[in-house]
């Protein structure tokens, strides 16, 4: 394989690993204020059981967060130097205050979040713990805009191949930034929802009926519940958003071929790039047409007119493009008929968890990483669905990838799966073993200490 | 000055301060905790707890100065961080897989199954030993130009080496400040030993440099430029005697004098650094490019600058309260 192409898998690979804990910290963050402010509300201690315990996989997610976006912010430079070189005047600013106003305040506060309880008071402990939230949140924002900027640029002008600035507030509202910010704060939201639902399950199946399993089940199952609907409705709206700006990237989601009328939604299809058709198609008439026109003969936008009459192909692999998409809807809908079915049980008995048979907590435990695997499906259809673009109309992939030695790419390429590959095994197993040891009465104490010498006594402890 | 008279020079020459300095802080704060990684396995099993202790709660924070002066890098000479940085491919690889290695660590090491925990000490410190030596590789490759040759090579493996012991004795600093005890008594020890080193490596990069190029040797051996630069070396020289002498003098019962060791060092650290740094202004690229030429457009750093000014104090000012709230010895281990 060549350079280009092993840089962006290394690319992918990086950016895979690293949105997967993010993912969870951003909303993760906020179901910990939740927390704290119910146990100041109520003083009940089944709150503070919760926070004890969730703040220790906030703290675990946010470290492996942390080590892997730094690799992020060096793989501009090593693998896409034509990147910054390009587009480094629009990029740089908003980079430069994504580290400003997020990455400080979150990594400072995190220390007083996650050891300072008794060493500072109440008020200024669920302060930190409010700052750490909006700092995952502002990290979000403002890596959503640069994203955003890449897929629907406007607010600059290219002077001699470089872009320059002509209005921020063009480029920050970009006019898909809306859609994609909000988008990824609600699969940010589910994931944590499903991922406190499940990890919950698997020590109610295990037997704990604590205050605090009992509470913060509920809350995963209420909170998905609550947000698979708006989720859904959001991803059509940025659906539309993307038909608008980038619909060869929605031909590849629908695998639509020519621009007609009357277009399916393929259930089913193999898309075949050398042929330029669908094999197997499974679909329902009209469904497409239906979807992004809101009538059945509404014309959609096919593949075919994204290549030149020289055969250059402007338009994204469709294969990828199409079955993540797929993935990402699947997921969302199972997510859909889980949460409301749990939270329909809850509700109508009013027994709390104890209403939920058996099989919807074992169907909640593998669907603890429901979110992670709809947030990649996600986000692999609206990145591979860029291509063959870097910046929309701007800059290739294949014009900003850096000249170096395909096996240096290759080599640290089979380094960095390895090492995820260990990582990602260690933290799923480091989650569940912590729900095992909170059941087996090993409730988890508190991470912070009670007095100034306590903090290095209770660090083995855990 | 005239130099403040056209944002193409004064933005840059800001921006290139404001990198360094983050360079600086970085150096020293994430310095003390990779440096007390590498003296893990020094350490007993308890003390290794204490020592972790001791950085917890700063960890994040410190390794997040890295993150804004490559983030600088990045956004104010875009060009030069290409350059640098395809140039540095590999070395820049292992200090991720590093950084990696010893984040996940801390965390792992008191969250997984018992048993586990002496192999995420080891991948702690083998992870703080990757960064170190890598970033001193990467110094040494930078004062060579970013040249691969046998030579440059050779030298960068050295300064790798003296990088890792520079960390290593200011993480024994910080232990001398943050710990009491046996394990204090030992990091005086760790410290004494390292001291030589420290002051080795500093004669090596002082004599490297100037000798790399004759630019540089220029700067610093011409009239008059040796007689105001002629303060650097000896403070530097007297800086280090100081610091043997404060050491000598620990540890003792009333803990008179424990913080000394680590402000002396920081001092000591950023002489050193000044020096390289005035020897490189104004390049960034060294011999190639300098930060005039590499500096993004004038527009978008002033929009970078606005928010630094206002940003950057609150920085500095929830930092100092995240050290304030930690302050004091983080003590020797209570199993209950």
């Amino acid at each position: 394989m060549d350079t280009l192409m092993l840089s962006r898998i290394q690319f992918g690979a990086n950016i895979s690993f690293h949105i997967l804990f993010p993912t969870i910290t951003i909303a993760l963050g906020w179901v910990l204020l939740f927390f704290k402010l119910r146990f100041n509300a109520t003083g009940d201690g089944k709150w503070m059981e919760a926070y004890q315990f969730w703040v220790k996989v906030f703290a675990l997610s946010f470290a492996m967060g942390v080590v892997s976006g730094i690799t992020m912010s060096f793989q501009f430079g090593t693998n896409w130097p034509g990147f910054m070189e390009a587009v480094g005047n629009i990029a740089g600013p908003l980079l430069a205050y994504e580290i400003m106003t997020a990455f400080f305040l979150e990594a400072v506060f995190l220390g007083i979040m996650l050891f300072g309880f008794s060493r500072v008071p109440g008020w200024l402990h669920t302060l930190s713990t409010f700052l750490v939230a909006f700092g995952t949140s502002m990290s979000a924002f403002w890596i959503i805009v640069l994203n955003s900027w890449m897929h629907t640029p406007q607010g600059y002008e290219m002077i001699d191949g470089v872009a320059h600035a002509t209005s921020w507030f063009e480029i920050i509202f970009n006019p898909s930034m809306p859609y994609r910010f909000i988008h990824m704060m609600l699969a940010s939201g589910l994931t944590v929802a499903f991922l406190v639902a499940g990890l919950s399950a698997f020590r109610w199946l295990l037997g704990d009926r604590s205050g605090g399993v009992q509470a913060t089940l509920k809350t995963g199952v209420y909170l998905g519940a609550l947000l698979i609907p708006v989720q859904i409705f959001m991803g059509d709206l940025h659906g539309l958003n993307t038909l608008e700006y980038q619909p060869q990237k929605v031909a590849a989601m629908e695998g639509n071929w020519d621009t007609q009328s009357n277009v399916p939604l393929l259930l089913f299809a193999i898309p075949d790039e050398e042929a330029r058709e669908n094999r197997m198609e499974i679909g329902i008439p009209n469904g497409a047409s239906l979807i992004l026109k809101h009538k059945a003969d509404g014309v959609v936008p096919g593949l075919n007119d994204f290549v030149t009459e020289d055969g250059e192909v402007l338009h994204p692999p469709v294969a990828p493009v199409f079955w993540s998409f797929r993935i990402m809807v699947g997921t969302g809908f199972a997510m859909l008929l889980l949460s409301w079915f749990a939270a329909f049980k809850m509700m109508r008995k009013g027994r709390g968890p104890a209403a939920l048979p058996r099989v919807a907590l074992f169907a909640m435990v593998p669907m603890a990483f429901s979110g992670w695997v709809a947030t990649l499906a996600g986000w692999y259809t609206t990145e591979i669905g860029r291509q063959p673009w870097l910046v929309q109309g701007v800059l290739t992939t294949e014009q900003a990838v850096a000249d170096v030695p395909a096996p240096f790419v290759g080599i640290t390429l089979a380094a960095y799966l390895s090492i995820y590959v260990l990582l990602l095994g260690a933290y799923i197993a480091v989650l569940f073993y912590l729900a095992r040891k909170g059941v087996s009465g090993d409730v988890p104490r508190p991470r912070t200490p009670l007095s100034g010498q306590a903090v290095a006594s209770n660090v083995p402890a855990e | 000055m005239e130099m403040f008279d056209d944002p193409a020079r004064w933005l840059p020459f800001t921006f290139a301060a404001l990198m360094g300095v983050s360079i600086l802080v970085y150096v020293v704060l994430d310095g003390f905790d990779l440096g007390v990684g590498v003296l893990f396995p020094f350490a007993t099993d308890d003390e290794k707890d204490t020592m972790v202790a001791s950085i917890g709660p700063f960890w994040d924070a410190n390794e997040t100065w890295l993150v804004l002066a490559i983030g600088l890098l990045l956004v104010a000479f875009p060009t030069a961080h290409g350059e640098i940085l395809t140039a540095l491919y590999l070395p820049v690889a292992i200090m991720l897989i590093g950084l990696i290695l010893r984040g996940v660590a801390f965390e792992f090491r008191v969250k997984a199954p018992t048993p586990h925990k002496a192999s995420w000490n080891a991948a702690f410190l083998v992870g703080s030993l990757m960064t170190s030596l890598s970033q001193g590789f990467m110094l040494g490759k930078y004062i060579m130009g970013l040249e691969s040759t046998l030579g440059t090579w050779a030298f960068a493996m050295i300064t790798a080496v003296f990088l890792t012991v520079a960390y290593s004795f200011i993480g024994a600093c910080w232990l001398i400040l943050k710990t009491e005890g046996a394990l204090q008594a030992k990091a005086v020890q760790w410290a004494r030993g390292g001291i030589f080193g420290l002051a080795l490596g500093l004669g090596a990069v002082s004599l490297a440099t100037p000798l790399v190029s004759a630019r540089i040797f220029d700067k610093w051996f011409a009239w008059p430029e040796m007689l105001w630069l002629a303060p650097l070396p000896i403070l530097s020289a007297l800086t280090v005697l100081l610091l043997w002498r404060s050491l000598s003098g620990l540890p003792n019962p009333q803990d008179k004098g424990a913080r000394t060791p680590f402000l002396y060092s920081i001092v000591l650290f950023v002489l050193a650094f000044g020096g390289l740094a005035y020897s490189f202004y104004p390049y960034v690229v060294p011999e190639k490019i300098t930060i005039y030429e590499a500096a993004s457009a004038p527009e978008s750093l002033m929009i970078i600058l606005v928010g630094a000014v206002v940003v950057i104090p609150m920085i500095g000012g929830y930092t100092a309260l995240a050290y304030t709230v930690f302050k004091g010895k983080a003590a020797e281990l209570r199993y209950d």
